[in-house]
C-alpha cells in the first residue's frame, strides 16, 4: 500500500528544493499535495508535471491571509487537509555586527512567523480531518549557532521550540496532530547556490562546505524528503515534538 | 564580597526587578558600576545603581543607552539582556500575529540589539579601557529548550534567544575581540512574570504550585538566578562562551507534565 495514500498535503516552499522534492514523493506514494509558494511559475510547472494529484497556490508566508486562502484552497480541491510541511525559508548570511534591525526581523518573519502561521492555520483543518501531522523545517543552525548566519540561527531556533509548543497544545487537546522539526544539513538546493560560490582558501564553497559532513558530502534534496515523508505518514503515530536530525553526521 | 568586578561597567535590562534587580544588587556588591535599564525605575538606591529609561525594543533607545554609558562611564564590560515579556497565555490556536510580533520585539529583537550594542560598546578602548573583551549573558528561559514551559510566542522568542546567543559567541570568537556570549534557562522564578497567576490564585499558593512542579519543590528566588548571571560576567568563566546554563531546580531534567505552569 502507498505510504501516503489519499493524505491531502500543504506543502510552503513546495515550488522547489526540499519542498518540490517532497510534493514529488507525496504524490508517488498515494497522496495529494498542493504546491504554495511565491514562486507561481516554477509552481504551477511543478504542479502540472505532477498532474491531478497536485495543485499550485500562490502563499505569502508571512501573511495570515494568504494562509487562511492556501487552507481553504486545499480543502475545496481536495476535500480534506492531513499533512502540512512548512518548508518555505531563507538563508541570509550576517553577523551580530552587520546585521541590521530590518533584515533581523525579515528572516524571523518567514522562517519562523511564516512556520507559526502555517500551524495556526492547518490545525483547525486537520482537527476537522480526524487528525494530521505537521513538518517543520528547522536545520542543523537550530541546533548549533554559526557565527555568519545569525538572524538565521535565531529564526531556526524559534521553528526548533515552537514546533514542541504546537506539539504539545495538540496532544493536550486530544486532536490527533502532531508535530516535529526536521534539521537538515547542508542541502543541495537553491537556498545554498550563493554559499557554494564562496570559495574558502584553497577549496571552493562546494568542497569546503562538503569537507564538514562526516559523510564527506552534501544531502540531497530527496533524502530529506524521505524523512518528512516517514513524519507525514502513518508509520510515525507515535512521534510528536521531536527533533529528525538529517544532517551527514554534521552534529554528531 | 571580594570586589571582583571592581572597575567594570554593566548594563542590566529589566534591571529595576526581578532577575534583573537581584543581578543588579550582586553585581554592584562587587564592585561593578551597575546601570540598570528599564521602561520604569524601581526601588534601587541610586548610590547603589544608576537608572537610565530605556526600551529594548527600539533601536534609537539602545543607541541612546550606550552613548549615555560611555560618556558617563567611560567602558562597558558586561551587559546582561534580561528584560522580557510573557505576553499573556497564547496557544498556537489563539497567539495573534499582533501579540506574535510583540513578543519577539521584545524578547527575541531586543536580545539580539542588546547583544549588538553590547558588541559595539565592549569593543571601545581607551584609558579607562586598553583592551576590548566582556561578557554577554542572554536570559533565556526553560521554554527556549522545552515546549511546554509557557505561551507560543514566548517559546518561540526563548528559542531563537538561545541560538542567538550561540552565534554570537561563534563570531565574537572568531573576531578575537575577548567577549564571551552565553544563555541562561531559568525555570518558575518569583518575578512580576507572574502577576497575572498571583492574581488569580494568590501569591503563595501560586507559588507553591508551581513550586511543587520543580524536582527541587520550590520555586527559584531571583537572586538564584542573580549568583549565575554574576558567575557569567565575571572572569571566573572566561573559559566559557557560546553555552546554555540551566538554572531550574531540576525541571528539565526528567520526565515533564505535559504543561509546566498551567493548572491541569
Amino acid at each position: 500500500m502507498p505510504r501516503l495514500e489519499n493524505k491531502v498535503v500543504l506543502l510552503s516552499g513546495g515550488a522547489s528544493g526540499i519542498g518540490a522534492e517532497t510534493a514529488r514523493q507525496v504524490v508517488r506514494e498515494g497522496g495529494k499535495a498542493v504546491l504554495a509558494d511565491r514562486d507561481e511559475a516554477k509552481g504551477l510547472a511543478l504542479a502540472a508535471e505532477l498532474g491531478a494529484a497536485a495543485h499550485f497556490v500562490a502563499l505569502d508566508v508571512t501573511q495570515e491571509a494568504s494562509w487562511q486562502a492556501a487552507v481553504a484552497a486545499t480543502v475545496e480541491t481536495f476535500g480534506a487537509l492531513h499533512g502540512l510541511l512548512n518548508a518555505a525559508g531563507i538563508g541570509v548570511r550576517n553577523s551580530i555586527e552587520d546585521c541590521m534591525l530590518e533584515e533581523y526581523r525579515r528572516v524571523n518573519d518567514i522562517n519562523s512567523l511564516g512556520t507559526f502561521l502555517g500551524c495556526k492555520t492547518a490545525i483547525p483543518a486537520m482537527k476537522d480531518a480526524g487528525g494530521g501531522s505537521i513538518v517543520n523545517i528547522s536545520s542543523v543552525l537550530g541546533l548549533r549557532g554559526a557565527a555568519h548566519a545569525m538572524a538565521y540561527c535565531a529564526s531556526k531556533g524559534a521553528v526548533r521550540t515552537l514546533t514542541k509548543n504546537v506539539a504539545l497544545h495538540c496532544a493536550q487537546m486530544k486532536y490527533n496532530i502532531r508535530c516535529n522539526s526536521v534539521h537538515p544539513g547542508y542541502i543541495d538546493t537553491p537556498m545554498i547556490a550563493p554559499r557554494l560560490e564562496q570559495s574558502d582558501g584553497n577549496m571552493s564553497g562546494r568542497q569546503s562546505l562538503e569537507d564538514m559532513h562526516p559523510l564527506g558530502r552534501l544531502g540531497r534534496a530527496d533524502e530529506v524528503a524521505s524523512m518528512i515523508l516517514f513524519l507525514l505518514s502513518d508509520e510515525s503515530t507515535f512521534s510528536t515534538g521531536s527533533e529528525f536530525v538529517c544532517d551527514g553526521g554534521l552534529t554528531a | 564580597m571580594s570586589n571582583e568586578l571592581s572597575g567594570q561597567v554593566a548594563i542590566i535590562t529589566g534591571g529595576a526587578s526581578g532577575i534583573g534587580a537581584a543581578s543588579a544588587a550582586l553585581l554592584a556588591g562587587e564592585g561593578a558600576t551597575v546601570i540598570v535599564a528599564d521602561l520604569q525605575k524601581g526601588s534601587q538606591p541610586e548610590e547603589v545603581c544608576r537608572f537610565v529609561t530605556h526600551d529594548v525594543a527600539s533601536e534609537a533607545s539602545w543607541q541612546a543607552l550606550l552613548a549615555d554609558v560611555l560618556r558617563h562611564d567611560g567602558r562597558l564590560d558586561i551587559v546582561v539582556n534580561n528584560a522580557g515579556i510573557s505576553g499573556g497565555s497564547g496557544t498556537p490556536e489563539t497567539t495573534t500575529v499582533e501579540n506574535w510580533q510583540h513578543v519577539q520585539a521584545v524578547n527575541s529583537e531586543g536580545v539580539f540589539l542588546g547583544c549588538k550594542y553590547a558588541i559595539k560598546g565592549m569593543k571601545q578602548t581607551g584609558a579607562e579601557k586598553p583592551q576590548s573583551g566582556g561578557s554577554i549573558v542572554n536570559i533565556s528561559s526553560v521554554a527556549g529548550l522545552v515546549g511546554g514551559a509557557g505561551p507560543t510566542a514566548y517559546t518561540a522568542s526563548k528559542g531563537a534567544v538561545r541560538l542567538l546567543s550561540k552565534s554570537v559567541a561563534l563570531y565574537c570568537a572568531e573576531q578575537r575581540n575577548g567577549i564571551r556570549c552565553n544563555s541562561v534557562h531559568p525555570g518558575g522564578v518569583d518575578t512580576a512574570i507572574f502577576n497575572p497567576l498571583w492574581q488569580a490564585v494568590g501569591h503563595e499558593q501560586g507559588k507553591a504550585f508551581i513550586g511543587s512542579r520543580h524536582p527541587i519543590g520550590r520555586m527559584a528566588e531571583p537572586e538564584d538566578l542573580g549568583e549565575l548571571v554574576l558567575w557569567l560576567a565575571s572572569d571566573r568563566s572566561r573559559f566559557v562562551t557560546g553555552a546554555e546554563f540551566t538554572a531550574d531546580g531540576g525541571l528539565t531534567a526528567g520526565l515533564l507534565r505535559r504543561s509546566l505552569f498551567a493548572p491541569s
